[in-house]
């Protein structure tokens, strides 16, 4: 039951975008389409799954004072593997998500869970909290970039049902702003009346 | 000429924050006062400038001239953090007063996605090193504009009334997309 409520927080009273605010730059960069979106939150989910495994097991080594250094170190030699594993496999998508491959590095999302999760709990909740925030972070990201692609481009994971180009600034910048600004708006509301 | 180019662009065109989606947290997060952004502006620059110089200098005669370039990220991420507590200890000493100012700031640079994006894409754009160092700096007044204009607005913003759900964050998106929209008024400049 424990290990249930820690998978599950993740998808909405602790979701990283939508609730804690985390992880924002890749959200809104990379999220032109769902399948986009879908990629950069798999990619991130494995990153932190792995760090939080490597963090939990290693932390009683670490001395306090170099920590975030070593937890850096830890996540980086995670997100070269994800980038030489893209770049080798789905090159397609890699060019798509570009910069922001090994940007994943500085997103306080991973760093954050390392420190405030998996430096304090065992290797087996960790894995499951790594697991459960970066599949609720995917879930956003998809939300996110399936929305701007149906009202920017009439399709959703490539799959075209409107004829025509949409309405072409929720592809671009502003779009992105605006689409995750309205998005919070409904989760706000959403978590209010359950609570 | 070229340098021009690149000042225009990096500031106006592709904005940092507004178009290219990098320092988002900062943005959203410190944007609360004009005088804090400034300051946030201050430290970001700093920081912006030498760590683009020195990952330069490592891709170039490191990196590249061993053939060992899978290891830029770690490389990178690595000298930024260790630079970012060395501008710290240094200003403690020789500046009180500017360290007084940006205190708070420099360790949230660490994370500032900007100062990594910024380094990284020098050495993809293939700039020499005085291109790079422009590049860094027209980044950061980019990345300075869009803070203390978009806190300007969140200073306003708080006298306003509006739907409950939307107050703090979700208006704040709001209006950073308008404003990117405005921003994006100077595609087509260069």
């Amino acid at each position: 039951m424990n290990q249930l409520k820690n998978f599950t927080k993740g998808f909405f009273k602790e979701n990283a975008v939508f609730v804690l605010f985390l992880g924002l730059c890749p959200t809104l960069g990379v999220t032109t389409s769902a399948i986009n979106g879908l990629g950069m939150g798999l990619a991130t989910t494995f990153v932190l799954v792995m760090s939080n495994l490597v963090v939990s097991i290693v932390k009683s080594q670490i001395p306090d004072k170099v920590r975030i250094p070593s937890f850096i170190v830890i996540i980086a030699s995670f997100v070269t593997m994800v980038e030489l594993l893209m770049q080798a496999y789905l090159p397609s998508l890699f060019e798509q998500l570009g910069l922001f491959i090994p940007l994943i590095v500085v997103n306080c999302l991973v760093l954050g869970r390392s420190e405030a999760f998996a430096s304090k709990n065992g290797v087996l909740s960790s894995i499951i909290d790594g697991l459960g925030m970066g599949l609720g972070f995917a879930m956003a990201l998809t939300i996110l970039g399936g929305v701007r692609e149906v009202l920017g481009s009439g399709s959703i994971f490539g799959y075209k049902f409107i004829e025509g180009d949409g309405m072409l600034v929720f592809v671009l910048a502003p779009g992105a702003f605006i689409a995750l600004g309205y998005l919070i708006v409904i989760i706000n509301k959403i978590n209010k009346k359950t609570a | 000429m070229e340098y021009i180019i690149i000042i225009i662009s990096a500031i106006f065109v592709n904005n940092i924050v507004l178009a290219k989606f990098l320092g988002i947290c900062p943005f959203i997060g410190v944007s609360s006062k004009v005088e804090t952004s400034i300051g946030m502006t201050g430290a970001v620059t700093f920081v912006m400038v030498i760590a683009t110089i020195v990952t330069y200098l490592l891709q170039k005669y490191v990196l590249d001239a061993f053939g060992i370039g899978f290891m830029q990220t770690i490389t990178f991420i690595l000298v930024i953090a260790s630079l970012v507590q060395l501008v710290e200890i240094i200003l403690k000493k020789v500046s009180p007063s500017l360290y007084q100012a940006l205190g708070i700031f420099l360790p949230l640079i660490t994370t500032n996605c900007a100062v990594l994006g910024v380094a990284i894409l020098a050495v993809q754009n293939d700039y020499n090193l005085l291109e790079s160092v422009v590049f860094a700096i027209a980044n950061a007044i980019g990345f300075g504009l869009a803070l203390i204009v978009f806190a300007g607005l969140r200073e306003h913003m708080d006298m306003v009334n509006i739907p409950k759900a939307m107050k703090g964050v979700p208006i704040a998106f709001v209006v950073a997309g308008l404003l990117a929209l405005a921003f994006m008024g100077f595609a087509g400049l260069v």
